[in-house]
């Protein structure tokens, strides 16, 4: 340990640390020879130690070892430091650890100044040794001119509601809202459909062990709502959203459903006598529905809902309620929630092909959409399990599948929808099995199974028979008297035009954001990505976080993804939100933007400049107010700022300004 | 003697002040470091949380110190930690960019880049370009005398 001490006649007294004379520290990491192989360390420290307000300055092998630790704590003690300044590598990764030292000293932990002459000098200037030495001097003496205008501040502390809002049913959401109810939080379950179950209760069967769908999901439905802790709040959608991470004020909408939900059994017998029948938008239209309803025989909660805008009042399911459940001046209703964390798990849609007539859809019967390919699969589906066609009703021998319909498509979405592959194999193999005889042909760009036991099935469905063609049709024509489709198609494996002729085409589509995604987007202030999903707040480290504290995101909302992955993430939620919800505080940053109120006028150009919407304006006082809760410290809105009322706490323009006037020496300094 | 060739004579190398936000330009120049990607002494990194917050004072007052050229840096359009505030920086660049045009300083010493903290290799490179560009110039017509 090299020690350079600066004589100092000052008396060491106990309020040095508050009083205004500032008293640098400055340590030199040599990080072994990743620093030191370079920069001459000693010839910095020297060099430092005649600036003024530098009262101590110490170079050492490795500054964040324990002795390194040690020594700067020493040094505080002896030299009544209040300022220290580590020249070592990277604050992104070691900041934490040097506040964390000083702060054991009694000191705030905002008058550590971090400087990197690692990464920033060392390692890029490998073979200009003395260059990288006067670059490190200038680096150091830029920190320790901002140290001494740094300021102390508090992280602040605020209590968590050990409550949480999960919105939407899904396989996510339920995996959340279940987990967190297992571990004893409270949990309020929101979806805006009359059943939860979301997506997955509509599939027939599930890849890649094709097990029915609503077998495995139906009793975990039934568990969601057993569970004591969870509120499932259906045919329900959120409002309103106030507040911040562990104390958000939410209003929720409970739409009506023109029926007393606590007396109705579920018995449809409502249904039994209603005359008004309708496309049954849970069989993807196939099939009808009545006006007064129970969305599907596994539905949880178990109840009926009327379809007031299809209701002709004829009252017959009044008349047939043995309950006298169903009131058709019903309102809607609305409950004030205080939740600590959300949890969105809005869900998707699938890729509508109709307005484009991707491939002949919405113009010829027979080219339908997986989703209803799925439905027609499903033995409750309108056709009781048997594939037909849509033109005449007649079983189709002659299948094709178009892969990536609404995906990997520059004039749709270019991202791969990742599930299309595997569900489209799935069918093929399904429908084989039902029926040898069928014939089907996949037309694909690449084949994608990456997970367990995908590839298995890939190899299952081509020893069937199904056949896989590498190529996008390039036309699709119905031919008028039989209804078929007519494909032409080139196989880019064998570099031939392929004409072939379908009974019935079926579309891979894809996965996008369903329109329900903006209204959350703009309720809970997240991000949205290029491709109109919603962004996590690190797409490797925290993938199931976002930038708003509290909120995390599980499911498709996020991009497109499998059951599995799905229900992990509703399981990451859970455990990410359980630090916040256990620990009952959380600790929001220290550096945050900060009005002066006698200076501010009261103009408001800061209000739109914050994406967290953290600026409120004082109506009465005419003065801008920064909550601090939502504050994210990122100072946009100071630049903005036209009568300087606006700092930015330990990113002030003093302290900024401190450094970008030392990058410079003066002829003064440099004689 | 033009500045090009005093520069030659003297061995001047330029000084250039980097702004970089937390999130993504600073980690560039980072993984710069750790992918060891050599470039010319010439930055100095001044860190702040978001590109939104660089205000051209700042980039005045570098200028008006003795920068040789000055760099605004942060996260690509759309990654912005902190939702958009690069889209702000974007607008003010444009501000800043006219009035320093006209102050006769040429376009080169005020420069904008969208780094990501994965691209080290881009950060190094960016810093080697500008500082060619300046090599050429010659020290700033602002540069005060004497100031190094």
């Amino acid at each position: 340990m090299n020690d350079t001490e600066t004589k100092s006649t000052e008396t060491k007294s106990a309020d040095v640390k508050s009083s205004d004379e500032k008293r640098v520290g400055v340590f030199v990491c040599e990080c072994g020879v990743n620093i030191g192989g370079v920069v001459n360390t000693k010839a910095v420290a020297d060099y430092v130690a005649a600036l003024p307000g530098v009262k101590v300055t110490s170079v050492n092998k490795f500054t964040c070892s324990d002795s390194g630790q040690a020594d700067i704590q020493q040094k505080i003690k002896e030299h009544n430091l209040n300022r220290v300044v580590v020249a070592a590598c990277s604050p992104k990764t070691h900041e934490p650890t040097f506040r964390a030292c000083i702060e054991e000293m009694g000191l705030n932990q905002y008058f550590l100044e971090f400087v990197n002459i690692r990464d920033h000098c060392s390692w890029i200037h490998m073979w200009e040794k003395e260059k990288a030495t006067e670059k490190a001097k200038d680096l150091v003496r830029m920190g320790i001119e901002r140290s001494k205008l740094l300021e102390p501040l508090e992280a602040s502390e605020v209590p968590v509601n050990d409550t949480a809002l999960v919105v939407g049913g899904g396989v996510a959401g339920m995996q959340a809202a279940l987990d967190l109810g297992d571990m004893g939080f409270k949990v309020y379950l929101v979806e805006k459909e009359p059943s939860i179950g979301g997506r997955m209760a509509r599939f027939d069967k599930v890849f890649p062990t094709n097990d029915c769908s609503i077998c495995i999901l139906g009793p975990k439905m039934v568990e969601v709502a057993r569970n004591k802790n969870i509120t499932i709040m259906s045919y329900s959608e959120v409002k309103e959203v106030e507040g911040f991470v562990g104390n958000f004020n939410v209003k929720i909408e409970h739409k009506s459903r023109y029926l007393d939900i606590n007396m109705c059994t579920g018995c449809a017998k409502c249904s039994e006598v209603c005359p008004v029948e309708v496309p049954y938008d849970f069989n993807e239209g196939f099939g009808t529905r009545k006006a007064i309803y129970v969305s599907f025989p596994q539905a949880v909660p178990l109840r009926a809902v009327l379809d007031m805008e299809n209701c002709i009042k004829c009252k017959a399911c009044a008349k047939a309620c043995e309950r006298g459940a169903i009131n058709y001046e019903m309102q809607p209703t609305y409950t004030d929630l205080n939740v600590g964390v959300i949890i969105a798990a809005v869900g998707f849609k699938t890729y509508d092909p109709e307005p484009r007539h991707d491939f002949g859809y919405g113009l010829y019967d027979n080219v339908i959409t997986a989703m209803e390919f799925e439905r027609l699969l499903n033995a409750a589906g309108p056709t009781g399990g048997h594939i037909v066609r849509p033109s005449d009703c007649k079983e189709p021998i002659r299948v094709g599948f178009v892969n990536c319909v609404g995906s990997r498509d520059k004039n749709t979405n270019i991202y791969c929808s990742g599930v299309c592959c595997m569900y489209t194999i799935k069918n093929a193999q399904l429908l084989k099995e039902k029926r040898p005889e069928t014939d089907h042909t996949i037309m694909y760009i690449d084949i994608r199974t990456p997970f367990r036991g995908y590839e298995e099935t890939y190899n299952r469905a081509r020893n069937l028979g199904v056949k896989f063609l590498r190529g996008r049709p390039v036309e699709v024509k119905e031919d008028p008297t039989t209804k078929n489709i007519c494909v032409r198609v080139e196989d880019t494996l064998a570099g031939e035009i392929r004409n072939l002729e379908f009974d019935l085409l079926v579309l891979a589509t894809g996965v996008v954001p369903h329109e329900g995604i903006n209204q959350i987007q703009q309720l809970l202030k997240l991000s949205k990505a290029a491709d109109g999903l919603l962004m996590e707040a690190h797409p490797k480290l925290r993938p199931v976080d976002t930038t708003i504290d509290g909120v995390y995101l599980a499911g498709a909302a996020s991009g497109p993804k499998d059951i599995p992955y799905a229900v992990s993430q509703g399981s990451a939620c859970a455990s990410r939100a359980t630090i916040l919800l256990k620990n009952r505080k959380a600790i929001t940053e220290g550096i945050t933007a900060v009005v002066d109120p006698d200076v501010c006028v009261g103009c408001g150009v800061c209000l739109p400049m914050c994406p967290f919407q953290a600026i409120k304006m004082d109506e009465k006082e005419k003065k801008a107010n920064v909550m601090k809760a939502l504050c994210k410290g990122c100072g946009t809105c100071v630049t903005a700022c036209p009568t300087g009322a606006l700092e930015q706490s330990h990113f002030k323009n003093s302290q900024i300004l401190a450094q970008v006037k030392n990058v410079f020496k003066f002829p003064e300094v440099a004689a | 003697m033009s500045a090009e060739t005093a520069a030659k004579v003297n061995g001047w190398e330029p000084k250039i002040v980097a702004f970089c936000c937390n999130w993504c330009s600073y980690g560039g120049a980072d993984s710069a470091g750790m992918g060891r990607f050599q470039q010319p002494p010439t930055a100095r990194i001044i860190r702040v949380m978001c590109s939104g917050r660089i205000d051209p004072l700042h980039v005045f007052n570098a200028f008006l110190e003795g920068a040789d050229a000055v760099l605004v840096t942060g996260c690509h359009i759309g990654d912005c930690h902190y939702v958009n505030g690069n889209d702000k920086t974007k607008i003010k660049y444009k501000f800043l960019e006219s009035v320093v045009r006209e102050l006769g300083i040429e376009k080169e010493r005020l420069q904008l880049n969208w780094i990501s903290a994965s691209e080290g290799e881009k950060f190094a490179n960016f810093i080697r370009d500008v500082t060619e560009q300046i090599k050429k110039l010659g020290p700033s017509p602002l540069k005060p005398e004497g100031v190094a």
